[in-house]
C-alpha cells in the first residue's frame, strides 16, 4: 500500500492515533501506522489512495494535513537518493503542472531566504518543467524538516506532495469565545469535537449525550452530522435560565440557540431534563442481547460525566426512606411551580456501571461510547477503566494537567456473538458487589479532589517557588504553613505568594506567570 | 422536542419499563410547532429499522396529524423513483432525492415538535411536563 506522511498537530499526542483510527474504520479503510512518535508531528501511514488519504484527514481534528510520502532520510545527501529511489516513477506524472514548493520546519528556526532557495534549487533533480505558482497550483510539494530543541541540523527530512488540509478549522468555529451559550464547566471545542471524531459521529448516526449541560458535545457531533439529543439533570442549563458563563451577557440563552447559531437545528432534536439512573430512554437490551422487536437504537454516546469533584455528585432520591407522610407531600406539591424533587449522594463507580449498562442497552452493534474520566496522577491510585462484557475498550487518551489528569475512554458496543457465554452471569454478580467498591471509590474521590490534595500540592508548589527564589527549604516550608495556620483567605494567599515571589526571583515577568497560575488555583480553591 | 423522541422516550419509574403499556408515552394537551429543516435521506434510512412504528401511529392519531401508514416503509420507498428498481442501484447516496413517503415521514418525524403540554404514561399515568420544548422526566420524592 502507499504511504503517507501525516502532519499531526503537536498536541494532545494520546488522541492522535485514536482519532486516526477511528476516522479510518469510520471512513471504511484500511490504515497501519508505520512510524509514530509522541514527540514529532510527522507519522508515516499505509492507506489504500490518496481518496482514502483524504477521507481520513479532511475531518480530522489532531491532523493538519496528509502528504503522499516522496521520500525521507537523516541527511540531506541520504534524503534526495531516498527521494529518487521512492518516488521517480511519479515525477513524469507532474512534469509539466504547476506546482509549489515550500519547506516546513519543526522546532528550527526560520533560515535565511536564500538558503531556503537553494535547497529547493537542489531538488531541481525532480524534473518538473511546470509554472511555479503558489496559489492553487496543481501539484504541490513541501519539505518536512524535523529539529530537535535548538540543534542547528535538521535530525530528520520528509517530502510529500500535498493530497488534503484536515478539519480542524472547525475548533475555530466552534471557538467557546464566539459560542452564543456556554457554562463554566464547557470542554473546549478542539476537544469536543476530537470526542466526536474518537466516537465516529457521522451522517446517519444518533448521537446522545446524558450529561448535556449546554450541548457542547452533542453540538460537536451534529457539525460531523449526527442527529443528535441530550439530557441534563439541570433543567436550567438546557432552557437556559441560568445564563451564560460570559461577563458582560444577558437576555435568553439556550442550547437550542446554539444550534441555530451554526445552522444545525435541523441536527438537533431537542433535551429534556432527566436523570440517567432514572432514565425515561428505552431500554431495549438490559440483557446485552438484542431481541428482533425491540431494538437498540444509539450509534453513539458521549459525555463528561459529572463527578462531583467539587460539590459531590447527587441523582434523584432521598438519603433515607420517607415516611409516609413524607411521600404524601412530594405527592401533594410535586405539580407546583417550583417543586424541587429531592436528590441523594450518589457514588462515582456506581454512576460509571450505570452509564456502561445504559450503553450496553441503548448501543447498535458497534456503537460507540466516548466518556471522560478524571484521575489522580499518583502511583498509589490504581487506575480505574470501568469494564463490560457487552463493552470492548478500544482507546484510552489521557490529557494531563499538573496533578491530575482526565481520560477519554472509549468503547465499541460488541455484537451478541462476540459476547463470551456467562459474561452476563459473571457482571450480575459483579453488580451484587458494587456496594463495598463503590464506598472504596467514594474515598479515592475524597482524598484526590477534595482539598486536601489540591492544598497540599499548592504547599509543595510554594516552597519549591520559595526556594528557586533563594530562601531557603526551612524558611519557605515553615512560611507556607504560616499560612495555612492563617486561615487567610484565599484570594490573599495568592496575593502574598504573589508579591513575596515577585520581589525575590529574579526573573520578576517569570514569576508574575508563574504566581499568576498560583493565583488561579487558589481562587479555585476558595470556589470550593 | 421534535416528535422522533418520542420513539425513545418511555416512563422514567423503573417499575413502569417493564410494562408494555409504560410505552409511547401520550401525549395531552399539547401545542405542536412546525420547525422545517432539510430533509436527511441517510438519517431517516439509518433510522427506519429503528422506529417503534405501530407506536407513532398512534401518537400521531393521539395529536390529530395525518395518518401514518399501516406498514413501515422500506428504504427504496424513502428515495424517489425508488421502486423502478434498475436506476437507483447505480446512482450514489448523494445523487438520491427523497421520496414523497420520506418528506412526510420526516415533516412528522424531524419537523413537528411539541413546545407546551403533557406526555403521560400509559401504566401509572404519571405525567411528563413540556416547557419551551423540553420535557421533564424528574420524578417527585414519592416516585424515585
Ligand atoms: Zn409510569
Amino acid at each position: 500500500m502507499p504511504e503517507y506522511l501525516v502532519r499531526l498537530a503537536q498536541i494532545h499526542e494520546t488522541f492522535r492515533k485514536a482519532e486516526l483510527h477511528a476516522l479510518a474504520e469510520l471512513a471504511g479503510v484500511e490504515l497501519e501506522i508505520v512510524k509514530y512518535d509522541d514527540d514529532s508531528p510527522y507519522c508515516i501511514v499505509h492507506l489504500p489512495s490518496d481518496a482514502a488519504a483524504k477521507q481520513v484527514a479532511s475531518r480530522a481534528m489532531l491532523i493538519q494535513g496528509i502528504y503522499e510520502l516522496w521520500g525521507q532520510g537523516s541527511t540531506y545527501d541520504e534524503f534526495r537518493s531516498n527521494v529518487t529511489e521512492t518516488s521517480s516513477t511519479k515525477w513524469p506524472t507532474y512534469q509539466t503542472s504547476t506546482f509549489s514548493f515550500r519547506i516546513e520546519r519543526y522546532r528550527g528556526v526560520q533560515a535565511p531566504a536564500e538558503q531556503t532557495r537553494a535547497i529547493i534549487e537542489s531538488f531541481q533533480f525532480l524534473g518538473f518543467k511546470g509554472k511555479v505558482q503558489i496559489k492553487n497550483p496543481e501539484a504541490s510539494f513541501r519539505i518536512f524538516e524535523e529539529y530537535d530543541l535548538d540543534a542547528k541540523e535538521p535530525k530528520y527530512l520528509y517530502l510529500g506532495r500535498w493530497i488534503a488540509d484536515s478539519g480542524r478549522d472547525a475548533k475555530n468555529t466552534y471557538d467557546l469565545k464566539k459560542r452564543h451559550y456556554i457554562s463554566t464547566t464547557s470542554m473546549d471545542a478542539e476537544l469536543a469535537l476530537l470526542t466526536a471524531n474518537i466516537a465516529q459521529a457521522a451522517p446517519g448516526k444518533i448521537f446522545y449525550d446524558p450529561f448535556m449541560g449546554t450541548g457542547g458535545f452533542p453540538l460537536a457531533c451534529a457539525h460531523y452530522g449526527a442527529v443528535v439529543t441530550g439530557s441534563d439533570i439541570d433543567g436550567r442549563s438546557i432552557r437556559g435560565l441560568g445564563g451564560s458563563a460570559r461577563r458582560g451577557q444577558t437576555g435568553k440563552k439556550n442550547v437550542e440557540m446554539n444550534f441555530q447559531q451554526y445552522g444545525l437545528e435541523g441536527n438537533y432534536l431537542g433535551g429534556f431534563v432527566s436523570d440517567l439512573t432514572n432514565t425515561p430512554l428505552r431500554l431495549p437490551s438490559s440483557h446485552g442481547v438484542t431481541t428482533e422487536t425491540d431494538f437498540a437504537y444509539l450509534d453513539g454516546i458521549v459525555c463528561d460525566p459529572p463527578y462531583g469533584i467539587r460539590e459531590g455528585l447527587k441523582v434523584l432520591g432521598s438519603r433515607e426512606t420517607l415516611l409516609p407522610t413524607e411521600r404524601a407531600t412530594h405527592a401533594a406539591q410535586y405539580r407546583t411551580e417550583g417543586y424541587i424533587p429531592p436528590k441523594r449522594p450518589y457514588s462515582f463507580t456506581a454512576l460509571l456501571d450505570d452509564i456502561l449498562t445504559f450503553a450496553v442497552s441503548t448501543l447498535v452493534p458497534n456503537g460507540r461510547l466516548s466518556m471522560w474520566m478524571p484521575t489522580a496522577n499518583d502511583e498509589d491510585v490504581e487506575l480505574i477503566i470501568p469494564q463490560h462484557p457487552c463493552l470492548e475498550l478500544t482507546s484510552v487518551c489521557v490529557q494531563a494537567f499538573n496533578k491530575w489528569s482526565r481520560r477519554l475512554l472509549t468503547y465499541r458496543r460488541k455484537r451478541a456473538s462476540e459476547i463470551p457465554e456467562g459474561a452476563l452471569e459473571e457482571m450480575a454478580k459483579r453488580a451484587y458487589e458494587t456496594g463495598t467498591r463503590a464506598s472504596d471509590l467514594n474515598d479515592f474521590r475524597r482524598k484526590y479532589f477534595q482539598g486536601f490534595r489540591e492544598f497540599e500540592d499548592m504547599k509543595k508548589e510554594f516552597i519549591r517557588m520559595k526556594v528557586g527564589a533563594g530562601v531557603k527549604q526551612e524558611e519557605a516550608r515553615a512560611e507556607a504553613d504560616q499560612i495555612q495556620e492563617a486561615k487567610v483567605s484565599a484570594a490573599e494567599k495568592a496575593e502574598l505568594a504573589k508579591k513575596e515571589v515577585e520581589a525575590r526571583t529574579k526573573d520578576a515577568e517569570a514569576a508574575a506567570v508563574k504566581a499568576e497560575e498560583l493565583n488561579e488555583r487558589f481562587n479555585a480553591e476558595a470556589r470550593t | 422536542m421534535k416528535l422522533l423522541t418520542l420513539n425513545f422516550l418511555t416512563c422514567a419509574i423503573k417499575t413502569c419499563k417493564t410494562n408494555a403499556s409504560s410505552f409511547p408515552l401520550h401525549p395531552r394537551d399539547a401545542e405542536l410547532e412546525i420547525q422545517e429543516a432539510d430533509v436527511n435521506l441517510p438519517f431517516l434510512k439509518n433510522i427506519l429499522p429503528r422506529l417503534m412504528w405501530e407506536e407513532l401511529r398512534t401518537i400521531c392519531k393521539e395529536l390529530g396529524l395525518p395518518d401514518l401508514p399501516p406498514t413501515p416503509p422500506t428504504p427504496t420507498d424513502l428515495i424517489s423513483g425508488g421502486n423502478s428498481t434498475d436506476t437507483t442501484e447505480g446512482r450514489t447516496q448523494a445523487e438520491q432525492e427523497p421520496s414523497q413517503t420520506a418528506k412526510d415521514l420526516h415533516r412528522v418525524l424531524l419537523e413537528t415538535c411539541i413546545q407546551e403540554g403533557k406526555l403521560v404514561c400509559g401504566c401509572c399515568g404519571h405525567e411528563y411536563a413540556v416547557k419551551e420544548g423540553v420535557a421533564n422526566f424528574l420524578l417527585p420524592g414519592h416516585l424515585v
